[in-house]
């Protein structure tokens, strides 16, 4: 398969090999992240389905269709699901593995062996934590807090949950290393730092905090593991350990996770806005500063999950300070992507809408992160709706649906196939309408005093329960939706052209779907984010204007 | 266009900025609620406890917060009204320049991209000190509001508070032990923490208040409650099955009406008859989360029917349920666990019933036969 043979004539990732064993000891990346997309999209349905579970036991107060213990199980496994497997691997391992080599144009990740070892980790993860419902379940919430995740009666659900977890962050970190390696290596010439795509700064931020916050998940379960099986008193306070020390050790990985979620979904939303109103990002440098400052900042937070745990009233005070320093970097992200607006010619086909959605939804989460920042009314809010109101607004409004805005966006690079336009501005439009009806009345059950996890509620919450479970039923049978059609265009959708949106970045340099090594021809690195050369063209999508000899350089931005 | 662009943003921030402490003194604005005098009715027949106990609890408040009824609450609204205006105010900033973008410039035949500035130094480190600048002065709000609740106050009732799956109990400085938490109006309070088995947090919406509970350690949690009434307490740590039922009610008693209180249940307990002390110990010492009285197994066994009954143990011994068999079920809930509840873990009482209690436990079995 030598690369510079018969350059239009070459065939594509998929027909290059066939059977079950080119799938399955696949090294290239866009195989193997599209074996992760598919594992995702399984996994989205598996999490949303425990969703609807949990919003339809809570659609009348006491018991609807399931007892207090089954309820428990169901948002346990939903926030499980979603957080190990749907939106920490959604961008990075399925659309960045994709994307990142293609973006840089690059043939693969610099470790293909490592990344294939990543993807199985992944999937040996996921089994164990499904294994566990069939071990009975687990019913500690996806915290996992001690000392009730130390109780010995369910140590057969909790054990395979916990290596499970344990699997998934090393697939996580290995992904991690396999980026920053490839982004530090693997830039073509031409291509410097300020020259990459904001994507590629958003993933590198992202494979930082994995590499760097993710091993401590590890030794947190290990731990948990340890004193599951051998009892040696860490967390357990009957045996002198202290149960607050896991919460610790628990945010100081999952609140860089947060950020492990959130910044890719930046990334994407940048590529989005700059493409859908075809002129340069505004403000690129302080977008891309903006990923890596929230990436490290985002390890010196953790305390502020923990206001009300017993922890000191000068730490209380140092993490309360130190987590209004995230909320500048988001601020700043938001109104560039609103001054990129300005001026533009905006398109509004789908992955626009997801990407405007984002910024409204955002907003709201980053806002009301606020409330929660401050520690007069952290005290107030901790451990009401208004928290599970405010972190759904910043992983699912906004995470997920960046996800699916990028997954809209690449799907005819990928697949080489277009998905139903109308439909999915309608399905889009159906995520945006049934996510805000679940989310916002939640803030004010929330705010009202409504604790979160809760089988049974007081009457006078019923009116915003029940607006909710329908928020989210509307939610459910939209993303129901986008995943058929998703399915049914890979097979049948009609043919993508190579530049369908008129994106500048290297990727829509590539055949749709790319080759095995990507680019028939090594791709020629073109100033980032230039609209002007390029023009739409029928049913060819958008191709470049070959620029007349002799033109005068193009002013850099 | 680059200058009107510029002065457009340039206004929508200078507008935050002073928008912000205004639409923040607006709610403050409001008269005190704990001033308003309480409806309470004051029956002074034997039942007043029951009546009390049993009155709806607040549910009142506006559209976004429960009635105030601490003062720990006048610091924590203030920052909420406060975050609450500057959040309208860029959300509606957001949105409307989002929304007025997006059909102003929106793609049609004949329209193009115009040029514009790709980036703009002194509009985006404006937009980066004034969120800065607003950010300081949140955090030293929240700061000060939050030293307000930590700062220990003088003259402060001391209440003991120990949480277990799934009840609560208030140890009061004379010894009487409830599950629901009587404090006076007007004064502080400071509740000494604990739990026996897993996580629980504190709650009372109305008092803004929260603080976990660890087991083995002690935390502590103060207010001063300054109007009468009955309000939700609830858990907010998540600790299991019947973690949604683990709410009881704090009464706010108004000037003398706590120590009626007191003089109330010591008299009551000094006199009542054992099965009734049984009675009432199963409802308020947190038995009944675990145990029923009608049969229906829960957590643990029901008392209906067990008396006298032979039982088969989880170590395959059998033994009857006698006297002698629920005190060591009390003192000891693990030396003999019934077969089927093997995995119920009641925590050990011993210590925290005396023996004319247990003697009424014993009597309230029994006559549940």
């Amino acid at each position: 398969m030598s690369s510079q043979a018969t350059a239009s004539a070459e065939p594509n990732y998929f027909e290059v090999t066939k059977g079950f064993k080119s799938w399955a000891l696949t090294l290239d990346h866009k195989r193997i992240g599209l074996m992760y997309l598919f594992g995702i999209l399984f996994s989205l349905l598996l999490g949303g389905a425990f969703a609807l579970l949990v919003r339809t036991e809570l659609m009348m107060p006491g018991e609807t269709i399931s007892s207090a213990d089954t309820y428990n199980k169901f948002f346990t496994l939903h926030g499980a699901v979603m957080i190990f497997l749907v939106i920490i691997p959604g961008i990075p391992a399925a659309l960045g593995n994709i994307m990142l080599p293609i973006q840089l144009g690059a043939p693969d990740v610099a470790f293909p062996k490592l990344n294939l070892s990543s993807f199985y980790l992944w999937c040996t993860g996921a089994a164990c934590l499904l294994l566990s419902i069939v071990m009975g379940s687990v019913d500690t919430g996806w915290t996992f807090y001690t000392p009730y995740s130390l109780d010995e009666s369910k140590s057969g659900a909790i054990i395979p949950a916990v290596f499970g977890v344990f699997l998934l962050g090393f697939s996580s970190i290995f992904t991690g290393l396999n980026f920053l390696v490839t982004v530090h290596k693997f830039r073509p010439q031409g291509m410097g730092w300020f020259q990459m795509p904001l994507n590629l700064w958003a993933l590198y931020a992202t494979a930082l905090m994995q590499v760097l916050a993710t091993p401590v998940l590890g030794i947190t379960v290990l731990l948990l593991f340890v004193e599951h099986t051998l009892h040696i008193g860490i967390f357990d306070p009957t045996l002198g350990g202290d149960p607050v020390l896991f919460q610790h050790f628990f945010w100081f990985y999952s609140h860089p996770a947060v950020y492990i979620m959130i910044v890719p979904a930046m990334g994407v939303v940048s590529e989005l806005m700059t493409t859908f109103t075809r002129k340069p990002i505004f403000g690129y440098r302080f977008i891309a500063y903006s990923s890596v400052s929230l990436a490290l900042l985002s390890f010196l937070v953790w305390g502020h999950h923990m206001f009300v745990s017993g922890q000191s009233p000068l730490a209380n005070m140092v993490f309360s300070a130190l987590t209004f320093t995230v909320g500048i970097p988001s601020a700043i992200k938001v109104f560039n992507w609103v001054g990129t607006l300005y001026k533009g010619d905006i398109r509004l086909q789908t992955p626009m809408l997801y990407a405007l959605s984002f910024i409204i939804m955002f907003t709201i989460g980053g806002l009301t992160g606020l409330f929660l920042a401050i520690l007069a009314t952290d005290v107030h809010l901790h451990d009401t709706y208004f928290v599970v109101a405010h972190f759904h607004y910043v992983m699912m409004g906004s995470a997920l649906v960046a996800f699916l805005g990028a997954l809209h966006y690449w799907w005819p690079k990928f697949t080489g196939r277009m998905y139903p336009e109308r439909l999915a501005q309608v399905c889009s439009i159906g995520v945006f309408v049934g996510f805000n009806l679940t989310f916002l009345p939640q803030f004010v059950m929330g705010s009202r005093g409504m604790p979160r996890r809760y089988w049974d509620y007081d009457p006078e919450f019923t009116i915003y329960h029940q607006l909710s479970t329908v928020g989210a039923f509307i939610l459910g049978v939209s993303l129901f939706v986008v995943v058929c059609y998703l399915m049914v265009s890979f097979k049948k959708g009609r043919k993508a052209p190579k530049n369908p949106w008129g994106g500048t970045t290297l990727e829509w340099d590539a055949p749709s779907p790319p080759t095995l090594y990507n680019f028939p021809e090594p791709p020629v690195i073109h100033e980032l984010y230039d609209y002007d050369d390029i023009v739409e063209d029928g049913d060819n999508g958008w191709v470049r204007k070959p620029r007349p000899a002799g033109a005068p350089p193009k002013e850099k931005h | 266009m680059k200058n009107r662009l510029l002065s457009v943003l340039a206004l929508v921030i200078s507008v935050a900025v002073l928008a912000g402490p205004a639409s923040a003194q607006t709610p403050a604005a409001e008269p005190p609620a704990a001033a308003e005098p309480a409806a309470e009715p004051k029956t002074p027949n034997v039942l007043w406890l029951e009546e009390i106990e049993a009155q709806p609890w607040n549910t009142g408040g506006n559209f976004w917060l429960p009635t105030p009824a601490a003062e720990e609450a006048d610091p924590s609204d203030f920052m909420f009204y406060a975050v609450l205006g500057l959040s309208i105010f860029f959300f509606t900033g957001v949105t409307i320049a989002t929304v007025y973008f997006v059909i102003k410039y929106r793609a049609r035949p004949g329209h193009k991209a115009q040029p514009s500035p790709s980036h703009n130094d002194t509009l985006e480190i404006t937009w980066t000190v004034i969120p800065t600048i607003i950010c300081v002065f949140l955090f030293l709000g929240g700061w000060r509001g939050y030293l307000a609740f930590t700062a220990e106050r003088g003259g402060a009732l001391q209440i003991d508070v120990t949480g277990q799956k799934w009840a609560w109990s208030f140890t009061y400085p004379n010894g009487t032990v409830d599950n629901n938490l009587h404090v006076p109006v007007g004064q502080p309070v400071r509740l000494r923490m604990t739990s026996t088995d897993v996580l629980h947090s504190f709650y009372v919406p109305n008092f803004r208040v929260k603080q976990d509970l660890v087991p083995r350690r002690y935390t502590y949690l103060q207010f001063t409650p300054t109007r009468p009434g009955v309000y939700r307490l609830y858990c907010t740590e998540y600790c299991g099955k019947d973690h949604s039922m683990m709410k009881v009610r704090v009464i706010v008693h108004e000037t003398g009406g706590y120590e009626r209180y007191l003089a109330t249940v010591e008299e009551r307990s000094a006199t009542l008859p054992p099965v009734e002390l049984g009675k009432q110990l199963y409802e308020k010492k947190g038995c009944a989360a675990c145990h029923s009285i009608d049969g229906s197994p829960r957590v643990g066994p029901s008392w209906k029917g067990i008396w006298g009954e032979s039982a088969k143990m989880a170590d395959g011994s059998t033994a009857t349920v006698d006297a002698q068999y629920i005190k060591t079920a009390i003192e000891e809930p693990n030396a003999q666990k019934r077969a089927e509840f093997a995995g119920g873990q009641m925590t050990s009482y011993a210590g925290l019933l005396s023996e004319k209690e247990i003697a009424g436990l014993i009597a309230y079995i029994e006559s549940l036969k």
